[in-house]
């Protein structure tokens, strides 16, 4: 019985990552049957069916336990799709699902039905799928897909409304710089693959010490981490960010609080265990981390949009939530006693700020797309006493940026003091040079939690109170439709309900998850503190957080003094400005390069390639020295194969001089129908036959199009160019010989075909020719199948497809 | 200009149903002898391309309503859907299967799930052609 359950789950794990795939390929088929129903309904099924199968796991893997499931993909290179279910891929498959089921709610009232929602709930559930992916891989090349899958699908998110200039652009920031992430964690992956000789993650886990004496080991550290900060938008590459606010609301509560920028800390805390004892490890988290909290919350408070506001707040709170993992790592490297085990607190902190971000963005999200719903500007200059008009909106304000603020009673409270405590902590280690410059993590911390207090302030007290505009407003100001208010309700009854029994969350969640990040800690019953909110009288973190509170109300009030000294930072030298310079410079030498070669006349295309197959293959014919001829072994040749040779000299030589074009296609048909013959000749009838009906075909083709082609131009050009193209044709042609011949003799490898020779069977066919292409090399045809569908596709688009009214200035919108 | 083409007519009108017979015998062929899903729709497209020279595209429209991008489409769905389907049987991507089955009145036969790999090579096929030379010819 147990047996059952236990596979039945194992398929569930397996098949949580595909249904939101299935979900979306099913989503055209819904659209249309069903056009009265918001499409979001029907979405939410799956989200929710997810979250509840997953929630009701939460016992089992509070007890330790861990589902894998395996299945084959390429098993030869070790590339297979595992499936790892334990504490942390838990945490965020829930926040995943959970969060998921929430926004999409929020969006059923968010989006009208006039927008084109099929494709909106067709990325978003790609993109839920590509998360569940990432989160529940435990192969690394498995992994990476899914990366790159989120990458691209929230590209596509953040382009939603495509017709607007602002919202291409963002969307391809975001896809630049997490892709070129991506890529270099690809690199160090390999490295780790090329070190430990696995992809598997709990592979490389139990074989460290292998991992660890590579030379590879550092340079694969800095690459995936790369990868990380790209995507967790760290410091310099969180410029991404805040132009990925073009997207809708929803899509950025989900995106940008709870999912994609997670990515990347997933990433940290998973390989922790891998890198986390090493020095580089933890100066590069904890370091980038603090740096990305500092200048998230200090950039967040010039900002005059709302939305823009709460990107660098996200940035300056994933920068805190990568610090914490940074400064848990320490333990690691002291190895297990319970004198480390105090400075796994920080991982703890991180685990648990990381569920209660989710809670509070989320709803500070969801407050600000109703804002920018009901009165139609997110500029704080305009806004300003909403209070009395969107009382429940103004509640969710309060306690989301109470809890960002990190004030009691709520869950960002106890997670921000744990945050304190644990710079503290590190401060008074004497390794890694953190006598000397441990210091900066509190002061650091510090000063960021102040400019977090007063953009807290500002979200609040610029919105909900002072004097209202109603000029300024786009629209009359009234409360959200009910169907809006309900997923941010829901977070912030966790935000409170979580301070109110942190350990609830503590034992079932973040437990199990401490025991993945630390898996050679023996207990993680003893990683796992008893969180208060009264955590003493006078300590220091107590003291920070009044300190905090007291300079935040004073900057807050004096505001208006000190914002200026924004505008002295020269905007040539932001990361932003280089930014548009480098890909400025990237389009326009290469589209100067293009038009270069791209110069529309097919013969230099021609030119172009022959060169290139003559240089590649010809010089390595030559380099590798496999040009040898050696006709003693060859069969006789006979007189038909001979007479057939013949004709098709003479066809290709008369195609040379014939001044009509029938007459060239008529003997290019020639030549395709005597190759067709030499197939069957040499007993070759599947080639024949193909070869045949294609010759037809194409030879009706050209007939269909003829009348439409202009007769030939006699070209007039000069001799230089005629014999360098002569030259060309002979070196092409002398080339393909020689190869052809060689072939018969090159032994450098061994022959493919004995794999063919149990044909039958193995795969059930006496075809060998069929038996290769829907068998053996069947990945191959599928492979070609879907180009020639794509070709066709593109046919028939450059043909059939022509702008519409209006569509030719979208461009330029 | 209308031309006088009652031989061309005529003619495809017979020799159309041999080409699809051939195309048809040449995709279930395939296991064993020369053919299979590729040269199959190549036949079958290269018919119904016949018909589209003899007789005019809403003529052939009426006796075949089908898009034929569609038919492209649901052929790469199909061999893609064999490849991932083996998943489902905890087989690695792409496994085939065949064996012999007992069918009433035909007797024995062998049957594989390359057939059905095969099948979305074919659709993909004459769904591509069909579109392209469609594309080309009917563009003005």
């Amino acid at each position: 019985m147990i047996l059952i359950a236990r596979r039945f789950l194992l398929l569930i794990v397996a098949f949580s990552i595909m249904l939101p795939f299935i979900a979306a390929a099913l989503i055209p088929l819904i659209y249309r049957r069903f056009k009265n129903i918001h499409l979001g309904w029907f979405v939410l099924v799956v989200p929710t069916v997810l979250f509840s199968f997953l929630a009701s796991y939460i016992p089992r893997i509070a007890d330790g336990k861990t589902f894998v499931k395996t299945y084959e993909w390429i098993p030869t290179f070790g590339i297979n799709i595992t499936t790892y279910l334990d504490g942390l891929s838990m945490i965020f498959s829930l926040l995943i699902t959970g969060v998921g089921s929430l926004v999409i709610l929020y969006s059923i009232f968010y989006l009208s039905t006039k927008e084109s929602l099929h494709h909106f709930y067709c990325y978003l559930l790609l993109f839920m799928g590509a998360m569940l992916g990432v989160v529940l891989s435990d192969n690394l090349m498995v992994l990476y897909v899914f990366w790159e899958l989120t990458s691209v699908s929230s590209f596509l998110l953040i382009a939603f409304w495509h017709h607007r200039k602002a919202s291409r652009a963002g969307a391809r920031k975001a896809m630049i710089i997490t892709v070129s992430g991506g890529v270099a964690m690809l690199a160090g992956f390999l490295m780790l693959y090329v070190a430990s000789g696995t992809f598997s993650i709990r592979e490389i886990i139990a074989n460290l010490e292998v991992v660890q004496a590579s030379t590879l080991f550092v340079p694969a550290m800095l690459l995936v981490l790369l990868g990380a900060f790209t995507k967790s938008a760290q410091f310099p590459f969180h410029i991404w960010l805040p132009d990925a606010m073009e997207a809708p609301t929803p899509v950025s509560a989900y995106l940008h609080s709870a999912t994609m920028v997670k990515a990347g800390i997933y990433l940290v805390a998973r390989t922790t265990p891998i890198f986390g004892a090493h020095e580089v490890w933890f100066w590069t988290v904890s370091g980038v981390g603090i740096l990305t909290l500092f200048w998230g919350s200090f950039n967040a408070v010039r900002q005059y949009d709302l939305k823009a506001l709460l990107a660098y707040s996200t940035i300056s709170q994933l920068g805190l939530i990568m610090s914490l993992f940074g400064l848990g790592s320490i333990a690691l490297h002291l190895g297990y006693s319970t004198d480390s085990v105090i400075y796994t607190q920080a991982t703890f902190a991180a685990l648990f700020h990381l569920i209660n971000h989710s809670t509070f963005k989320g709803a500070l999200f969801m407050m600000v797309g109703i804002v920018d719903h009901e009165v139609g500007t997110r500029d704080i200059r305009r806004l300003g006493g909403l209070m009395a008009l969107m009382p429940f909106t103004f509640t969710i304000a309060v306690i989301g940026s109470f809890s960002m603020a990190g004030l009691p009673p709520f869950n960002g409270f106890l997670s921000k003091e744990m945050f304190f405590a644990a710079t503290v902590n590190i401060m008074q280690l004497n390794i890694f040079s953190l006598d000397s410059f441990g210091i900066i993590f509190p002061i650091v911390a510090w000063i960021a939690s102040v400019f977090t207090f007063i953009y807290c302030a500002i979200i609040v007290m610029r919105t909900f109170f002072g004097k209202l505009q109603p000029d300024r407003l786009e629209k009359p100001p009234h409360e959200a439709p009910i169907g809006m208010l309900i997923s941010p309700y829901i977070l912030i009854s966790l935000v409170v309900g979580i301070f109110i029994f942190p350990n609830v969350l503590g034992h079932y969640i973040l437990q199990p998850a401490m025991a993945s990040i630390y898996p050679m800690f023996p207990s993680s019953e003893e990683l796992t503190p008893h969180i208060a909110a009264w955590h003493g009288y006078i300590n220091t973190e107590l003291w920070m957080t009044f300190g905090v509170i007291v300079f935040g109300t004073l900057l807050y009030l004096s505001l208006k003094k000190w914002r200026p000294m924004y505008q002295l930072f020269p905007q040539k030298y932001t990361f932003n400005a280089m930014y548009e310079r480098i890909i400025g410079f990237g389009e326009g030498y290469s589209g100067r390069v293009t038009n270069r070669y791209m110069n529309g006349n097919v013969s230099y295309y021609f030119i172009y390639i022959y060169v290139f197959f003559i240089v590649v293959l010809a010089g390595y014919a030559v380099y590798a020295d496999v040009l040898s001829w050696d006709p003693s072994k060859d069969s006789a040749i006979e007189s038909y194969e001979l007479v057939l040779a013949f004709v098709m000299v003479f066809a290709a030589g008369a195609i040379l001089v014939a001044k009509q074009r029938i007459t060239v296609v008529l003997l290019n048909g020639v030549l395709g129908y005597s190759v067709a013959f030499f197939f069957v000749v040499f007993r070759a009838p599947d080639l024949a036959l193909t070869q045949l009906v294609v010759e037809s075909v194409t030879t009706a083709l050209f007939l269909l199009a003829f009348k439409f082609l202009p007769k030939i131009q006699p070209e007039k050009v000069s001799n230089t160019v005629k014999i360098t193209k002569a030259m060309i044709s002979i070196a092409v042609g002398a080339t393909v010989t020689l190869i052809g011949l060689a072939v018969m003799n090159y032994d450098k490898f061994e022959p493919i075909s004995a794999y063919f020779e149990d044909a039958y069977n193995l795969a059930g066919g006496k075809n060998i020719v069929n038996t290769i292409l829907g068998d053996f090399r069947a990945f191959d045809t599928m492979l070609e199948v879907v180009v020639l569908f794509i070709a066709g596709l593109g046919v028939y688009t450059l043909i059939k497809l022509k702008a519409k009214k209006g569509d030719a200035d979208v461009e330029s919108k | 200009m209308k031309v006088n083409d009652v031989i061309l007519k005529t003619v495809v009108r017979m020799v159309v149903f041999i080409v699809f017979t051939v195309g048809m015998y040449l995709f279930f062929a395939g296991h064993n002898a020369p053919g299979g899903g590729f040269i199959g729709g190549l036949v079958l497209g290269s018919g119904i391309v016949l018909l589209y020279l003899t007789y005019d595209i809403e003529t052939v429209h009426k006796g075949m309503p089908f898009d034929f991008k569609k038919v492209a489409a649901l052929g790469v769905l199909l061999a893609t859907g064999t490849a991932i389907g083996s998943l489902f049987f905890d087989a690695p991507f792409l496994t085939q299967t065949d064996g012999y089955f007992n069918i009433p009145i035909l007797g024995e036969k062998h049957l594989s799930t390359v057939t059905l790999f095969e099948a979305g090579v074919a659709l993909t096929v004459v769904g591509t052609l069909v579109t392209i030379i469609l594309s080309i010819s009917e563009d003005e």
